[in-house]
């Protein structure tokens, strides 16, 4: 079966591009096919010109691609460190990895205080920011993010969205993956609106904001 | 301060019990334990620090042995020196490793079993049936026997003791390495969650194969051992019990616990070969018809059982085994701090 058809989508560097869609729409399969976990049947992917679809996942980390999972996907059974230490896995010098643990814990200074913990031990939100922190240990340049905002209070939600915020201020590209369309829109400078496995829209995040289908859908309303 | 001179102080003793305790009987029953805490060793790195269920690995002690009696025996006329097969043979099961890896890739928990359960069988089949090479189900006798300086072992056991000792030696130091390595991170990643692994840039694909590789490779020492000290390969010798004693072995000791896997062998090897006929033995003294070797397997199910329900990670685990088993993963403090944020958020 096709999941996804005719999909056509762009991240500039340094851009928050967000992806919005209800269930089923394909949002995490084309995340996965941009990673090479899954083979796209056709078409291509390109990253700074370069075509990486047909790589395998680990290649595309060490080009630049990082990803943090649907559903956190932490490693439960380690602490915070060997799960940060694992995220820079791609990255063979000490000083990389080093630059990696300031920056994750300039983002999440509450994962500093939790570096021996166990993984599985964590609330919720700091799972999350561990997920995010994880894939930042790579040092991409282009993060996709699938649903941070899932299962979190509002107010870790708005957390989270204030680091994002700040990795474009840093020169990271974000590709966000949503069903918090409000908060989405609110951090990101263009979206894209995937329906079925096709992109039904595609406008400044503004526009979207104002747009009374995309407001009827998933902006619950109002 | 104690318990590093406590463990230190076994480097130093275990060298000397061949000079303490002069019965042969003895030293020929730790010499034959070390194979099968070598074998252990290896299959805890497939199974322990990978997370690669493996119930066949008694096909690479056997493809080990076999290299030993095809390439050190007047079998073929070919004499390799035994410290060269040590190396020649871990290479062989190494190969053999990748061969039955790369198929089973994309297998994972009991359909990797089954997979390498009937390796398991098919190898020592192979090595019945192959009559005109093997012997069939003679075996090949009269392997060469190890010499040191010109100096045959012959039938004496301490010799191979001091062999054994010095493989367990450099089993349990590449296995500490390789546990601790860029490649030993990977394998317990790709343990514990193989997707999350490849998000992190792993490559699993050479990682898994790297696993049964290299857990291979140790069988292939324990069966040069193994073969030179018996002087006779034979295909029964590869049985799937023996594939179920070694995983035992590590269930007993703690998976992917080093000093688990050591203390697991070594307990079921006493167990097997010196409790059991030292028990039948005093009992035909009294005049009591009984083998209690016949009883080994029900005494392994008991074992097992008390283990899973006493002490299921085993009697050394490792930490994160430890975790796995025995942390809670709510915590009361966290649901309250929780709690907090999201009040906090209203406020």
């Amino acid at each position: 079966m096709r999941a996804l058809r005719g999909v056509s989508l762009r991240v500039e560097t340094g851009e928050i591009v967000t992806l919005l869609g209800s269930n089923g729409a394909g949002k995490t399969t084309l995340l996965r096919a941009i990673s090479g976990l899954l083979r796209a049947g056709g078409g291509a992917v390109r990253f700074n010109g370069q075509r990486i679809s047909g790589k395998a996942p680990d290649e595309i980390v060490r080009l630049g691609i990082g990803h943090a999972p649907e559903g956190r996907r932490v490693f439960a059974r380690m602490t915070v460190r060997e799960n940060l230490e694992l995220g820079a896995y791609t990255r063979r010098s000490r000083s990389d990895v080093s630059a990696g643990f300031a920056r994750v814990f300039a983002a999440f200074p509450q994962l500093r205080e939790r570096i021996a913990q166990k993984a599985g031990t964590l609330s919720g939100g700091e799972q999350q920011m561990l997920a995010i922190g994880r894939a930042l240990m790579s040092r991409p340049h282009l993060l996709m993010l699938d649903e941070p905002s899932l299962g979190l209070s509002p107010l870790l939600v708005k957390r989270i969205f204030g680091v994002i915020a700040e990795l474009k201020s840093a020169g990271t590209a974000v590709l966000l993956v949503e069903q918090n369309a409000t908060q989405a829109l609110e951090v990101a400078s263009r979206g894209y609106v995937l329906e079925l496995g096709r992109i039904a829209l595609s406008d400044t995040a503004e526009n979207l904001l104002g747009n009374d289908a995309v407001r009827e859908s998933y902006l619950g309303g109002g | 301060m104690l318990r590093p001179l406590l463990r230190y102080a076994w480097v130093v003793l275990i060298p000397l019990v061949p000079l303490v305790d002069r019965n042969a009987a003895h030293i020929n029953f730790l010499a034959d334990a070390g194979a099968f805490m070598l074998l252990a060793l290896g299959l805890n790195i497939v199974v322990g620090f990978a997370g690669l269920l493996d119930l066949g690995y008694a096909a690479f002690f056997a493809i080990g042995s076999y290299a030993y009696a095809m390439l050190a025996s007047p079998q073929f006329g070919i004499h390799v020196p035994f410290w060269v097969m040590l190396f020649v043979a871990s290479g062989i099961a190494a190969v053999f490793g990748i061969l039955l890896g790369a198929p089973t890739l994309r297998l994972r928990g009991d359909y990797l079993a089954i997979v390498t359960l009937g390796f398991g069988e098919i190898v020592p089949q192979t090595f019945l049936n192959l009559t005109q090479y093997t012997n069939g189900p003679n075996g090949i006798s009269s392997l060469d026997q190890p010499t040191f300086f010109g100096h045959a072992f012959g039938f004496n056991p301490v010799p191979y003791f001091y062999v054994m000792l010095a493989l367990i030696a450099l089993a349990i130091w590449l296995a500490t390495n390789l546990r601790d390595s860029r490649i030993g991170r990977a394998w317990m990643a790709i343990r514990e969650d193989e997707l999350a692994a490849k998000h992190m840039g792993i490559n699993t694909t050479v990682a898994k194969l790297s696993a049964f590789a290299l857990g291979a490779s140790f069988s292939g020492l324990a069966g040069v051992a193994y073969a030179s000290k018996l002087q006779l390969v034979s295909p029964d010798q590869f049985q799937f019990t023996v594939s179920v004693l070694i995983l035992s072995m590590l269930v007993l000791g703690g998976m992917g616990s080093i000093a688990g896997v050591l203390v697991g062998s070594f307990a079921l090897s006493f167990i097997n070969n010196f409790l059991l006929p030292q028990a039948t033995n005093i009992a035909h003294g009294f005049g009591l018809p009984l083998d209690f070797t016949n009883y080994r397997f029900m005494l392994y199910g008991v074992i097992l059982v008390a283990v899973m329900l006493f002490r299921p990670e085993g009697l050394i685990p490792s930490r994160q085994r430890r975790a796995e088993l025995r942390a809670p993963l709510s915590d009361p403090a966290l649901a309250q701090r929780e709690n907090a944020e999201y009040s906090g958020s209203t406020s």
